[in-house]
Order: C-alpha cells, then sequence, then structure tokens
C-alpha cells in the first residue's frame, strides 16, 4: 500500500511538472500583459521599470525557471491587477468554492443514489420512468441557462431566496464559512442545486445501472437463497457492490465539480475562484490564471489519489492486486 | 471470391432474416421516447440548415433592425409591422429569427469538433490496441491524464490560450473530446483483438491496414456510435457555456450560448424572453440527441441484450 | 409417523414466464416427490426447465416469471401462496439452494464470515461470537482447511472448488431438510467435481438431508441419485430409480442421452446422438415435444402423451416406450 502510494505521488508530480510547463508556455501567449498594465501615455523609461518589475524582460525559459523555483517557496507570482499574491488571493477563495462543490455534491448523493436505486429495482414502475426522464433532462440542461432559470424564478419572481453573493458567513475550525449560517445557507441552496443536478443525473444513472446489473448477478439470488430479507440484500449486498463504481467516478468528478462552479460562480456571482478565473482571464492576469491552473491541477492529482486509495478500500479485490504488485 | 459473394446476395435475398440493420431498427423503434426524440432532433436539423429561407428576418443584416423595438415582450408588432412571435433583443432583433440562426452556429459548432475529434480519437485509440506496448502504454497515459480534467478546464485553458473564433472553439473541443474517443475505440478494440478471428487474420498474413480498418473497426462502431452520439450533445452544451462566459464564440457568430448571455441583464428585470427561449432551443436540441444516444446505447449494448 | 409425509412434493407444477412474444411454460405440470436422505436427480439439457423448478421450490422465480398452477408440498405444507415472509422464513434454513458457479454465487466484496453470519442471523437469533464459532464448524465440515483464517477471507481468494464448499457450508448451516443443488460441479475440475460429490453425499446422510440434483451430466446422476426424473420442454418425461432408468430407459430421448455419453465399454462404437436442437419453448411442436427429433415417432405422437406408469415407481411419457433388456 505504500509502495502503491509512493509511486503514484512520484507520477503525480511528474504530471504536475508537466502541466506547469504547458500551463506556462499556453498562458505566456496569452497576449502582452504589458499593454494592458501600463498606461498608454507612459514613456519607454517607465515601461522598461514596470517589465523589469515583472520580470518580462527574461527569456520565456528563464522566467519559468525563476517561476519554478518561486512554486517551491509557495510563491506564484503577483496578480498584475490586484498587486497581491496569487496564491493568497486563490486560497481566500476557496473555502467559498469548497464549500459550494461539496454542498452539491451532497445533494447529488443524498438524492440521486436512493432515487436510481429505485429506478434499478423497479425499472417499469411509473416513477422508475419519471426518476429516469428527469435525469436525462438534468443531462441535458444547460447549466448556466438553469442558473439564470432558477434565478428567475426563485429570486425574481418569487423572491424566496437571493441570487447573489455568499451570504453571511461564520468561522467553523478556523475555516469562513456560509453553511454555518441561515443567510449563508439560504444563500448558497440555489448556486448548490444548479452545480448539483448534473452529478444528481450522474449518480441516479450509475446506481440504476449498478442495481440493474447487479439484481440479476447470482450472489443476489445466492444471498435471497440464505432467507435475507430483501432489504438486506439490497442495502447491504448489492449497495455495497455499486457503491464501489459510484464513489470512484464521484470522487474523481469532485475535480469536474470544482471546475464547473466557475459556471455557478459566474452566474450567482459567487465570490469564488471560478469567478477569480474568469475575471483574470479576461483581464489578462497571467500569474493568477497560471496559480489557479495550478492549483486545480494538485487538487485533482490528490483527489484521484485519495479516490484510488478509498477505492482499494472499498473493494477486497483491488486490495489484494495492490498487495501483491 | 466473387462467387462467395454472389452466394451470400442470394442467401439474403432468398430468406427475410433479420439483418444486424433491420432488428437495430426495429430495436430502436421499440421506445416511443426516443422516436420522439429522433424527430424532434430531425426537425431541428432542418431548421437548422434551412434557416435562412424560414426565418422572418435576418436578424444580422442591422439595415432590417430598428432600436425602437428593442426588448419587446412576446407577441409584440414591429415598427415594421411584423409580430415579433418570441420577442426581440436588446437591439430589436427577432429572437424567433435569432434562434433559427442560432441554432445553426451551435450545431455547426457541435457536429464538427465531434466528427473531427471520432476521427481523430479512434485512429489514435487504434493505434493504441493494435500496436500495443509501449505505444499503447504512452497513448493511454496521455488520455488519462488528459480524461482526469474536466473538459472546461482544458477548454479555458485553450481558449484563453487562442482567443475567440469559430475554428478555435472547434479546435478547443476537438482537444478536449478526442480522448474519449481514443479510450472507447481502444477498449472495444482491445477485446477484439484478443478474439479468434483476429488471430486467425493475422495468421492469413493479411496487412495490418485491413485488420484494423476491415475486422476492428467496424466492431468498434457501435459503442463509437453511441459516445458520438452523446459527444455531439456535450460539445453544443460546452460551446453554449463558454460563449455565454464571454470566452467562446465572437459577438459577429452569436450561437444559442450568446444569445442566452445576452438576456441575462435584463432577467433580473423582468424580461425573461430575451434568455429564456434559445435557452429552451438548446435544451431540447441537447435532449433530443441524449434521448437518441440513450436508445441508442440500450439497442447497441449487448450485456442488456436478452 | 413423519416418514408418511415425503420431504417434497411437487404436484403439476406450471411456471410460465410472461414475454413479449407470448407466455413461455418454463415449467410445465411437472410432478415429483423426494423424501429424507434420498437423492433425486433432475436431468435435462439447458432450457428443459430444471433450474426454473428449482427456483419455484425456492420462492425466487423473479418477474416477468410466475408460478402459474400446482402445489409444493414442503413436509406438507403448499409453498405456493405462500407469502414472502413466510417463504424468506424456509429459504436458507428449511430449504437450501447450491448455484452453480461458484464464481458467482458468493459476494465478491465481504467477507466469509459475513457472508455466513449473516445466514444465521436471518433465521435464528444468534451472538456474534456463537456465529462464528458455528461458521468455523460448517468450513470445518465441508473439509475446507484452517477454517478461522478463511473466515476472514474474501471470496477471490479461493480457489473455484474450495468457493463451492463455502457455498455448500452456507447451505448446511441451518441443517436444512432439503437441499436444491443445481448442477453445482459443473464448473469445476473433474478431480475437484469428484470431491464435491463425495462431500454431498457424505453431509447429507449424515444430516438426513433431502437432496435434489439438477444437472445435465447423466454420469453424475449415476453415481449419486436414487431416483431420476429426466425432463425435456418443461416436462418430465421419464421418471423412475436410478437402475431402471440408466439400464433400460423407457423414453427415446432418455435413449439418446445416455447413448451420447461416452463410455469405455462401447469403444470403437460411434456415439449416438440425438438429431436436432433443443426447441423453443415459444415454438414447441404440437403434442410430444420431442417428436421432431424422435425416430419412433409416428402420427400418434401429435397428440400429447401423458405420463404412463410402466411399473411401480417407473414412469413414462411417451406412446412408443423402448423395451429393451439392461444392456
Amino acid at each position: 500500500m505504500t509502495v502503491f502510494i509512493i509511486r503514484r505521488l512520484m507520477q503525480s508530480a511528474f504530471v504536475l511538472l508537466i502541466m506547469s510547463l504547458l500551463v506556462f508556455v499556453g498562458v505566456f501567449a496569452i497576449g502582452n500583459p504589458v499593454d494592458i498594465l501600463i498606461a498608454a501615455d507612459a514613456d519607454q523609461a517607465e515601461r522598461d521599470r514596470a517589465i523589469a518589475a515583472l520580470g518580462l524582460d527574461l527569456p520565456l525559459w528563464e522566467q519559468y525557471l525563476v517561476f519554478l523555483k518561486n512554486a517551491a517557496h509557495g510563491d506564484l507570482g503577483k496578480s498584475f491587477v490586484f498587486n497581491q499574491p496569487a496564491l493568497q488571493l486563490i486560497v481566500d477563495r476557496m473555502p467559498a468554492t469548497l464549500e459550494l462543490a461539496f454542498s452539491a455534491m451532497v445533494i447529488a448523493i443524498l438524492l440521486g443514489l436512493p432515487l436510481g436505486m429505485y429506478a434499478g429495482f423497479q425499472p417499469h414502475s411509473r416513477t422508475a420512468r419519471a426518476i429516469m426522464a428527469g435525469s436525462i433532462l438534468g443531462f441535458s440542461l444547460p447549466t448556466f441557462w438553469v442558473g439564470l432559470m432558477m434565478i428567475m424564478v426563485f429570486a425574481v419572481q418569487l423572491g424566496w431566496l437571493p441570487s447573489t453573493g455568499r451570504g453571511a458567513t461564520a468561522t467553523v475550525l478556523g475555516i469562513k464559512t456560509s453553511l454555518a449560517t441561515w443567510d449563508g445557507l439560504a444563500h448558497v441552496l440555489l448556486p448548490a442545486i444548479n452545480l448539483a443536478l448534473f452529478k444528481l443525473s450522474l449518480v441516479i444513472r450509475l446506481s440504476r445501472a449498478g442495481m440493474r446489473e447487479n439484481m440479476l448477478m447470482d450472489y443476489v439470488k445466492f444471498a435471497r437463497a440464505k432467507g435475507l430479507s430483501m432489504r438486506r440484500v439490497i442495502f447491504v449486498h448489492v449497495l455495497k457492490n455499486i457503491l464501489i463504481p459510484i464513489v470512484t467516478v464521484l470522487g474523481l468528478e469532485l475535480g469536474s465539480v470544482i471546475a464547473f462552479s466557475v459556471v455557478t460562480e459566474s452566474v450567482f456571482a459567487w465570490p469564488g475562484m471560478g469567478k477569480l478565473i474568469i475575471d483574470s482571464i479576461n483581464r489578462l492576469d497571467r500569474p493568477i490564471i497560471v496559480a489557479y491552473l495550478l492549483i486545480t491541477v494538485t487538487m485533482f492529482i490528490v483527489i484521484n489519489l485519495v479516490v484510488d486509495v478509498l477505492y482499494s478500500v472499498l473493494d477486497p479485490r483491488v486490495r489484494l492486486a495492490e498487495a501483491k504488485a | 471470391m466473387a462467387s462467395v459473394i454472389e452466394r451470400d446476395a442470394t442467401t439474403e435475398a432468398a430468406l427475410p432474416v433479420e439483418t444486424p440493420f433491420r432488428r437495430f431498427v426495429g430495436d430502436f423503434v421499440r421506445s416511443r421516447v426516443a422516436v420522439f426524440g429522433l424527430a424532434l432532433l430531425c426537425m431541428i436539423l432542418l431548421i437548422a440548415v434551412a434557416a435562412p429561407w424560414i426565418s422572418p428576418q435576418n436578424p444580422y443584416d442591422l439595415r432590417q433592425l430598428d432600436i425602437l423595438d428593442g426588448r419587446m415582450p412576446p407577441g409584440t408588432a414591429s415598427m415594421s409591422g411584423y409580430t415579433f412571435v418570441l420577442g426581440s433583443d436588446d437591439q430589436g432583433r427577432d429572437m424567433l429569427s435569432g434562434i433559427f440562426y442560432g441554432l445553426r452556429i451551435s450545431l455547426i459548432v457541435g457536429v464538427m469538433s465531434a466528427a473531427i475529434a471520432l476521427v481523430a480519437g479512434s485512429a489514435v485509440g487504434l493505434i493504441a490496441a493494435y500496436f500495443g506496448g509501449r505505444v499503447d502504454s504512452l497513448i493511454m497515459r496521455v488520455v488519462d491524464i488528459q480524461l482526469s480534467f474536466p473538459a472546461i478546464l482544458l477548454a479555458l485553458i485553450l481558449l484563453s490560450i487562442l482567443g475567440q473564433g469559430m475554428w478555435k472553439i472547434i479546435l478547443a473541443l476537438v482537444t478536449v473530446q478526442w480522448a474519449y474517443y481514443a479510450r472507447t475505440v481502444r477498449g472495444t478494440a482491445l477485446v477484439e483483438r484478443r478474439k479468434e478471428y483476429v488471430e486467425a487474420a493475422r495468421c492469413l498474413a493479411l496487412s495490418h491496414a485491413r485488420i484494423v480498418f476491415r475486422h476492428l473497426l467496424p466492431n468498434c462502431l457501435p459503442p463509437l456510435i453511441v459516445v458520438g452520439t452523446v459527444q455531439v450533445a456535450h460539445a453544443i452544451a460546452l460551446e453554449a457555456t463558454l460563449s455565454f462566459l464571454g470566452i467562446g464564440l465572437p459577438i459577429t457568430e452569436p450561437s444559442l450560448g450568446l444569445l442566452i448571455a445576452n438576456g441575462f441583464e435584463y432577467l433580473l428585470s423582468g424580461k425573461y424572453w430575451i434568455s429564456f427561449f434559445p435557452g429552451i432551443a438548446l435544451l431540447l436540441t441537447i435532449v433530443s440527441i441524449n434521448l437518441v444516444g440513450d436508445q441508442l446505447r440500450d439497442v447497441l449494448n449487448p450485456r442488456l441484450q436478452h | 409417523m413423519t416418514q408418511a409425509v415425503p420431504t417434497l412434493a411437487v404436484d403439476d407444477l406450471k411456471t410460465v414466464f410472461e414475454t413479449r412474444a407470448g407466455a413461455v411454460k418454463a415449467v410445465d405440470g411437472v410432478s415429483f416427490t423426494v423424501t429424507a436422505g434420498r437423492v433425486l436427480g433432475l436431468v435435462g439439457e439447458s432450457g428443459s426447465g430444471k433450474t426454473v423448478t428449482g427456483f419455484s421450490i425456492m420462492g425466487l422465480v423473479d418477474p416477468p416469471g410466475r408460478i402459474a398452477s400446482g402445489h409444493i408440498l414442503f413436509k406438507g405444507r403448499d409453498l405456493v401462496g405462500l407469502s414472502e415472509q413466510e417463504m424468506r422464513r424456509l429459504r436458507g434454513a428449511r430449504i437450501a439452494m447450491i448455484f452453480q458457479d461458484p464464481m458467482m454465487t458468493l459476494n465478491p466484496v465481504l467477507r466469509i464470515e459475513t457472508q455466513m453470519v449473516e445466514t444465521l442471523q436471518a433465521h435464528i437469533s444468534i451472538g456474534q461470537r456463537e456465529a462464528h464459532e458455528r461458521a468455523r464448524e460448517a468450513l470445518g465440515m465441508v473439509g475446507i482447511p484452517s477454517p478461522e483464517e478463511r473466515l476472514k477471507a474474501y471470496p477471490h481468494q479461493f480457489s473455484g472448488g474450495m468457493r463451492q464448499r463455502v457455498a455448500i457450508a452456507i447451505a448446511l448451516l441451518h441443517r436444512p431438510d432439503l437441499i436444491i443443488a443445481d448442477e453445482p460441479t459443473t464448473a469445476l475440475d473433474v478431480t475437484i467435481q469428484g470431491q464435491i460429490l463425495y462431500e454431498m453425499q457424505r453431509v447429507c446422510r449424515q444430516i438426513g438431508t433431502a437432496l435434489i440434483w439438477i444437472t445435465h451430466d447423466l454420469s453424475v446422476v449415476a453415481s449419486l441419485a436414487d431416483e431420476i426424473c429426466v425432463m425435456y420442454a418443461g416436462k418430465i418425461v421419464e421418471q423412475g430409480s436410478v437402475d431402471m432408468v440408466l439400464d433400460r430407459p423407457a423414453h427415446p430421448y432418455t435413449k439418446g442421452l445416455i447413448g451420447s455419453v461416452p463410455s469405455r465399454n462401447r469403444k470403437g462404437v460411434p456415439l449416438a446422438q440425438i438429431p436436432g436442437m433443443t426447441p423453443s419453448l415459444l415454438n414447441l411442436p404440437t403434442g410430444c415435444s420431442f417428436r421432431l427429433r424422435c425416430t419412433r415417432a409416428d402420427a400418434a405422437c401429435v397428440a400429447p402423451p401423458e405420463m404412463t406408469t410402466l411399473e411401480a415407481g417407473r414412469r413414462v411419457r411417451c406412446f412408443h416406450p423402448v423395451h429393451e433388456a439392461a444392456a
């Protein structure tokens, strides 16, 4: 197990290095930030000074090395726009994004698993058909448009819930979160549902497919032949088997939820990392783009690693294979 | 060789056997919902193709627009006496016409990117599966890494580098999607490759190309069709999302996503139609493709057939 | 007194599956009895309805299938029409079943111990420790070495033969009155097959369990069963004691089956084969279902044959039974 994790960590570090290079070179090509950051009427001396201050006069590879060295020290550059460390800006906004992603995941699992399992258990019932129709809709609805419609209905027409911002936050265990206040919860509800819709459909489908496939398996028949109640067969035998792929997929999807929060954050003006990156792309704020991408990539790598470990804990077959390897 | 073909032809003609294709059609039409989806999709395709001839107005001919017609609710008559069935946007553009043209752009982007990605991805997947070994592990490592990043993030990076434009977004979508096809094809081809008929084909010393294209590829088609259908829907949704965020298509090529973004600011003042109707069009397009794709999956998945 | 009531008496059982193409009679009027300590061999090709018969007795026929009519008297009590709850109490406790593929019957993600203990706890209130003890005993009884350690293992850590032993141990946990074994040795190597057969026979004798052994393999039946029922297309075509049926088959189908088993005694003689294929249950010929493959069929066979008694305990469903002396 330890060997497995170490091997995965090394692999991850390599991916991170490659990604940092790609991102760095790629982002460098976006445009010349000097033109945007320095007033048009500045004279050449002023320009040179600014360029030197930003380190833009060095050759690209040297800029990359400097960047790498600084990155190793946790310094991902200063935002051109905010004149603050990019890392700091992103870390400040991370809790907002994470709490949104977390809420969305919880909604997706808590609703999706029972709905999907029911649809798989009674595939021909009217309820199951309705659930599946809903999941097709959930897959098809463009997230941003649903967000708009939710604002229109619940915020503008009905006035039940706020449409923008994070609301009041409270500090729990050193983290500022909206989930600890009623006002915050009211603010998080619409964006979280919006972000959850796609994953909810995914969970429904995965659990339905898993249910259908597993119910046909001999082990289910055998478990019933042992005299187990249907409840135990479903909630112990089948559930444990379908949880394995669902946990794996959802773990991997956590990264995508964080990435997709870009859309939801833009619609609901949620002050998270996603909104920051969109704003930064539009302003060509290079250090933030690079820092955001690197942080997201790191997050993905960590998430993937955790999922792999979780997966092997859940599935004894994998556990054994890894022990042998 | 010729005689074999002839004999095949005669037996097929003589027996009213169900050919795979006929069975496929039979299985497909069994779901009324899927048939509805297919009909809807055909209608949408027709509208997109015929947009210039069936739109009440050319929404991008500025001479036809009148700023005084701006933000009219559905059903209002325009200055020139024509009725805005679905209302008008801030520049006095007829929403219905805008949607027809927008569908065209969205579908072109979606279908083009999916088609290019399909060809490129399948080629890569087949190469990986057929040659195996180091080629395979290298390709699949790239595929795995790429697939571990969400599509929207990759598209975001690419577009922030490339800038806006129709071909740029198609390129971004292809880059995002090719890996799905590569993985699908490789998975199926690997299974097929181990089967005896490929072994037999190799023993007959058939060329690589012939084995790959005549034997492996046809067997990869069913999953490829399913993935392809789903990916078209994804591509359309992704393009709309990116355009909505302002990093997709330029204003000169107003896809459905841009139309929706355009109405965002008026939404809070209750002028819903500018965002609402393009969204419905987008939704119907994606739903119809997904319905067809879903049924295709069920019909083409041998594991669920009994 | 209890001797008088057979462990299981199936009477005119009909199990149908509603499909789009019509109702399929998977089991069509099957009757037989098994008594304590005896072994009944239920023989037939795949699709002959033998497995569905087993599932019907277990009450495990899932929709679109259902028991259309008939009675299943288990120790005098009719199982047809029992509630799911009542059936559940019998399943695994009084009637146990063993399946064909040991690779598929155990849940891959649960420890052997969990799967055994839950079987105990489904029927009796028993503490964890005591259940553990009984599970260990049961594993020992079916010849699994170091049962204490093996309880902690997962199914994939066992070989096929060992998994089947685990399945048997689970079936034996409650010392059931009846075990239905659905081709439990088919998926195993021949040498393992022999061991499993031997174990089953020994254990059933030991605890006086009635055994229904479902198989397509006549050689297995020959060495194990006391009585035999040959099934074809959902019906029993011949039944009687093993010796009588195998030595002097009366139904042409039985004769064909026996003829197609390779044997050392008839080296050099080409194997007989039954022409044609097992008919689809959707599209059975009128009258005798076997007539299109039968060498003895004539115009009479267009009418459905009834079960007729040849001699005591010996019945056949044929207008033209084979009469021949022991080979």
